[in-house]
């Protein structure tokens, strides 16, 4: 192993040896990301797991430690149950509706191909476009009280108030464009995982005479199971996460009705200037977010094994 | 027998149209309306326009700041994307060949931080970026955005230097090639629908934040192309022509990118839902 290079024999693993000296070029190249995600994730991360604990004002460096204070306080507030009851609610619909929607188009889709890539593109449209501009153009052209598409039915008898304004509808009403932004995404990843299965299982199924909900349930489905938990893992995050269509919206209201935790977090953070409730705020809604990651990371690693 | 399974699948034809007149259907209002004035939007939101009246245009593009807002967008993307281009590649072509002792280490900290929350270091980051000026910065703020990015992007970029046969690179080490050349002559042009990929799905994403942009960037100066159309919503909230014509110049540009290269897009949800 110590030899040099000139004396190796032929067929010797020249890169290994020669890869040992060059492991600190090696380190260079991944400094860049690791330097990045450090001064961006890890150190404000850390930051605000010490920050949960003190009443710091995010202007000043200046803190007082006031342990569980700021979690008391949270759990105490009634805003705060509103909170997460309609994040509870969020992930409810979330987990259902474009799952669903999702599911069963791209069961549909799967045995059109020549319309396929059509539909694909026509479902991923609002998915592609801003949350900023999904929320101002569902507010004025649908929801608005005077001159949207929800007034004019309700002009002409068909529906009732506009639900925005409602403390019962509000957060449907929200959620609805969320959705409507979103399922077309899970439907392409549902149809890939689908198309991935092998054919050979298909025609072994069908020789033996299986009816198409047979085929679906003994043979798509065990296939396309890690896409499904996986993805369902991924909506259960970000359902407690959930913050530009709501935040675009309604900012939370009428009277707290559609707040969720990652509203009632911001306007801590910058309406009231206590960042230390806002980052023991933000420790509850990632500690859903990391409960689930880490089944994620479990699943996703039995993967990477290959 | 033709005939009835062409009637079994006509079910299924009708819920597909239903479903994509469903999502296109808010879109489409968005365009009709973008030409009429807000006495005819109100009267009839449904109804087409009489006349192809771009006056409504002129108005968005200046009070939307639309001309500072999409120079800081570019800012913004191009800032994300490079960074996220290099970064990436070269974490990526570390971990797949586990150059490193430290490989597993690194892998599961970029893993565990494809899930971390936004919300779990935005207050402090703000602080930060405060206390450094960087506050209403679009380059700056592209770095974040580039970070928030960065593990996704490396488990792209693993995967694509996965596929690269490993006999390649030692051929190009016993002819004498450095990491350097190695990686810019001999990986870079194996890798590049990968680079592809990633700059596509990371651009968009880039071009559609909301949280992290609404909150460091502060002043109008510094807005993006979206966060300028949103200060109109307070003054034209009773102009829904104003307001849709706005929208049509952010949507226009996106819907057109998208329809052009729908493919590379589809191919990056797919490979960033699969290995995110």
């Amino acid at each position: 192993m110590t030899t040099t290079s000139e004396a190796l024999p032929l067929g010797t693993p020249i890169a290994r040896t020669r890869r040992r000296p060059r492991a600190g070029k090696y380190y260079l190249l991944i400094a860049p990301s690791l330097l990045l995600s450090a001064i961006v994730v890890l150190i404000p991360g850390i930051l605000t797991a010490v920050a949960a604990f003190t009443n710091w004002n995010g202007i000043s460096l200046h803190a007082n430690w006031v342990g569980f204070g700021n979690f008391r306080a949270i759990f105490s507030d009634p805003v705060f149950r509103t909170a997460l009851g309609d994040n509870l609610k969020w992930a409810g619909l979330f987990l259902t509706v474009p799952v669903g929607l999702g599911l069963g188009t791209s069961l549909l889709l799967l045995r059109r191909p020549r319309t396929r890539t059509l539909y694909q593109v026509l479902f991923l449209v609002p998915y592609v476009l801003a949350p900023v501009t999904n929320a101002i153009l569902w507010l004025n052209i649908i929801y608005d009280p005077v001159a949207g598409l929800w007034a004019w039915l309700q002009g002409h008898g068909l529906v009732g108030q506009v639900p925005l304004g409602s403390t019962h509808w509000v957060l449907l009403a929200v959620a609805t464009v969320d959705m409507w932004h979103f399922w077309g995404f899970l439907m392409v990843v549902y149809l890939a995982a689908l198309r991935q299965t092998p054919p050979e299982q298909i025609e072994a199924a069908r020789v033996e005479g299986a009816s198409t909900r047979q085929l679906f349930r003994h043979v798509y489905l065990p296939n396309i199971m890690p896409t499904l938990m996986l993805m369902f893992v991924m909506e259960a995050i970000f359902s407690f996460l959930s913050f530009d269509y709501i935040h675009l919206m309604t900012g939370g209201g009428p009277a707290h009705a559609s707040e969720v935790l990652s509203t009632y977090a911001y306007t801590f953070a910058f309406s009231e200037y206590e960042f230390g409730m806002a980052a023991a705020v933000s420790l509850v809604m990632s500690f859903f977010g990391l409960l689930m990651g880490a089944v994620y990371a479990v699943l996703s690693r039995r993967e990477m094994a290959s | 027998m033709k005939l009835r399974r062409a009637l079994r699948s006509t079910p299924g034809h009708i819920l597909l149209i239903i479903l994509a007149v469903l999502q296109l259907f808010p879109i489409a209002l968005v365009f009709i309306n973008s030409f009429k004035t807000s006495f005819q939007v109100a009267a009839d939101p449904l109804a087409l326009p009489h006349q192809l009246d771009f006056s409504n245009f002129s108005t968005a593009w200046d009070y939307g700041h639309f001309g500072t807002g999409f120079v800081n967008s570019l800012l913004l993307v191009s800032t994300t994307v490079i960074v996220v281009l290099i970064c990436a590649s070269l974490a990526g072509y570390v971990l797949a060949g586990k150059k490193i002792r430290a490989w597993p280490l690194v892998t599961m900290y970029f893993l565990a931080a494809v899930t971390i929350p936004i919300w779990l270091f935005l207050f402090p980051l703000y602080f930060e970026y405060s206390k450094l000026h960087l506050l209403n910065n679009p380059v700056a703020v592209g770095f974040i955005v580039a970070a928030i990015n960065l593990p996704l992007a490396v488990f792209l970029m693993r995967a694509f230097f996965l596929k690269v046969p490993a006999a390649l690179e030692e051929a190009a080490v016993v002819d004498g090639a450095g990491v350097g050349s190695l990686l810019w002559r001999v990986m870079l042009p194996i890798v590049s629908p990968g680079l592809l990929t990633v700059a596509v799905l990371v651009g968009l994403f880039a071009w559609n934040e909301y949280l992290i942009t609404t909150t460091f960037l502060q002043t109008p100066s510094s807005y993006t192309a979206t966060l300028g159309y949103l200060t109109m919503n307070g003054t034209f909230t009773d102009q829904q022509g104003i307001m849709m014509a706005g929208a049509v110049i952010l949507i226009l540009p996106v819907l057109v990118i998208f329809i052009a290269v729908q493919r590379l897009f589809i191919e990056g949800f797919v490979s960033g839902a699969v290995k995110g």
